[in-house]
């Protein structure tokens, strides 16, 4: 039987999230204390040796991404929380930001102190906004206290837009834009948020550092899968017996999950597939349940950790369907800035529908196949790359439900 | 109901406001008036049709009158697997209406939207972002009562 781990949601059931008082009792503002003694240059090394990697989806390593904010020589910089939670069946941070927000200002307040800035800010889905209110009460109790020190947060709204979960898209949301991504290079490390050095890093990612700072890098690196340590947490949807969430060490197996935690297939049904990650997450056929839940492994298998996002299909569902309704999803949330996604998400949206409506033929999946490796290679930003990942994954997994369209 | 353009001028200082001055005005109105627009787009030194483009780049924003209390049904793929079909079928029923309409009488909006972030209860709906959760079409005349 496998084991929940809590480090991000450490305090989760055991502080009022609204009374400061409470984290401060569970040792809270300590690491940034401990941090402001390390000094910028030790702080930073010590999150890189960590080995603590961004829980966006990305996978980048969180400490080489705030050096090269450090090494910039400038009169501001910005510190970013990304709380644009937008992936279907995804729901982590919220959980995070309601049970423990001062966890989240604490983190960034370290990211702020080891890259020399003095502003943040927390960009929070608009779909949220009792989570706003919350945030803003959580922000007031840490300035009143003098927690934050000279470093201010500043909650923004988002609207809504799949696409400003990807960090340049944000900071155009930020700035009061369209939430369109950048040409990349440059990278927002150097030149972000009105044009000035700017990190920014997934509510997650942030609820990990204090606890970092506060029982050092040797001990996260060792809890664990080595090459993607720590925990990820973990939402269960779909047709599973738990729709819960858990947050669980990075060895942990798919299979783990679904039976451990997750009671298995609801209703006595037999599995299908799971989707990890979140809606541009490949589908998982059986054959790959035993794969532990770390970014490597993840994609080893072609598959992705993405979000965190677990949606388990049961023997019943017509896979086609399920991914012709996430193909309607990327057209919706193309941005539109890029051809090759704003033109094919929306023809594989067309394709889909035609063959979910027996009205395709062998063909579609040459011209999907075709498409989708376009797209992987030719989209602008992660949206239109990552969008072909269902429809490829379970062409290839499922290829006979394709089939069973076209009789 | 505060004037749209005094919501708007308390945002106009504060850098890329734009975007908050909108949920502001939407917050008040439960959509943005088109005049509204060209209000923003003046206190934020934006041409009218960039501040066009940025009030629709975002679905939960709304340029144009809707309904008061906006019911919203997530179409993503876990409330998509849970039944949402049915509990559409059931608010264009009860309402008399067809998604993305409002009610002659003004009190409902109803639309479609992407996931909510409530996939531990799905189906889920919104309304005026108030989520409910594990939304069955048997339920739906109940919660609309609350409203009415």
């Amino acid at each position: 039987m496998a084991e929940e781990m809590r480090i991000v949601l450490r305090n989760y059931g055991k502080i009022d999230p609204l009374k400061i008082e409470d984290y401060i009792a569970a040792g809270g503002y300590k690491a940034l204390e401990k941090a402001k003694g390390m000094g910028q240059q030790a702080l930073i090394d010590e999150v890189k040796k960590s080995n603590l990697r961004g829980r966006g989806g990305a996978g980048f390593n969180t400490g080489m991404k705030w050096s090269f904010s450090y090494g910039i020589k400038t009169d501001q910089k910005y510190v970013v929380c990304n709380a644009d939670e937008g992936e279907p069946g995804t729901y982590k941070d919220r959980i995070i930001m309601e049970n423990d927000p001062q966890s989240v200002l604490e983190g960034m307040a370290i990211c702020g102190y080891a890259i020399g800035a003095n502003k943040g800010y927390i960009y929070c889905r608009g779909e949220y906004p009792c989570m706003v209110e919350m945030l803003n009460k959580a922000i007031d109790q840490a300035k009143a206290k003098g927690c934050l020190g000279d470093f201010d947060i500043e909650v923004r709204m988002g609207g809504g837009a799949y696409a400003c979960g990807e960090e340049s898209a944000l900071i155009e949301s930020i700035e009061g834009n369209r939430g369109e991504p950048r040409f990349k290079p440059p990278f927002p490390p150097v030149i972000g948020l009105w044009g000035k050095p700017t990190i920014v890093n997934n509510v997650e990612t942030f609820a990990n550092i204090p606890a970092i700072v506060d029982k050092g890098a040797d001990w996260y690196k060792a809890i664990g899968n080595a090459k993607y340590p720590g925990t990820k947490v973990m939402t269960l949807t779909g047709d599973i017996t738990n729709k819960t969430f858990v947050e669980v060490p990075t060895n942990t197996s798919i299979r783990q999950v679904l039976n451990d935690f997750g009671g298995g297939v609801a209703g006595g049904k037999k599995f299908k597939a799971v989707q990890i990650g979140g809606t541009s997450g490949g589908f998982i056929p059986e054959a790959f349940l035993d794969t532990q839940l770390n970014f490597d492994d993840m994609s080893a298998i072609g598959a992705t950790l993405g979000s965190g996002a677990f949606f388990v299909m049961d023997e019943s569902r017509d896979i086609v369907d399920v991914v012709a309704r996430i193909a309607k999803f990327f057209a919706h949330e193309s941005c539109g800035k890029c051809t090759p996604c704003r033109e094919g998400t929306m023809r594989m949206e067309e394709i889909m529908e035609r063959v979910n409506d027996r009205h395709g033929d062998a063909a579609d999946l040459d011209r999907m196949g075709r498409l989708g490796r376009v797209m992987t290679k030719a989209c602008l930003c992660g949206l239109g790359q990552a969008a072909p990942s269902p429809v490829l994954t379970t062409m290839q997994h499922f290829k006979d439900e394709y089939l069973s369209k076209f009789n | 109901m505060a004037d749209y353009k005094d919501i708007i001028n308390q945002y106009k200082d504060l850098p890329g406001g734009i975007i908050e001055a909108y949920h502001a005005v939407q917050r008040e109105y439960s959509y943005i008036p088109e005049e509204a627009v060209e209000a923003a787009a003046a206190a934020f030194k934006r041409s009218k049709a960039e501040a066009y483009g940025v009030a629709t780049f975002y679905s939960y924003l709304k340029v144009g009158k809707r309904g008061k209390n906006v019911i919203r049904i997530c179409e993503s793929a876990p409330c998509h697997v849970a039944g949402a079909d049915a509990v559409i079928a059931a608010l264009e029923k009860e309402l008399g209406m067809k998604m993305g309409e409002s009610t002659a009488d003004g009190k409902f909006a109803l639309e479609l939207t992407e996931c909510v972030g409530q996939c531990q209860a799905t189906p889920v709906i919104t309304i005026n972002s108030k989520p409910y959760e594990n939304v069955t079409a048997d339920k739906v005349a109940a919660i609309l009562t609350e409203y009415k």
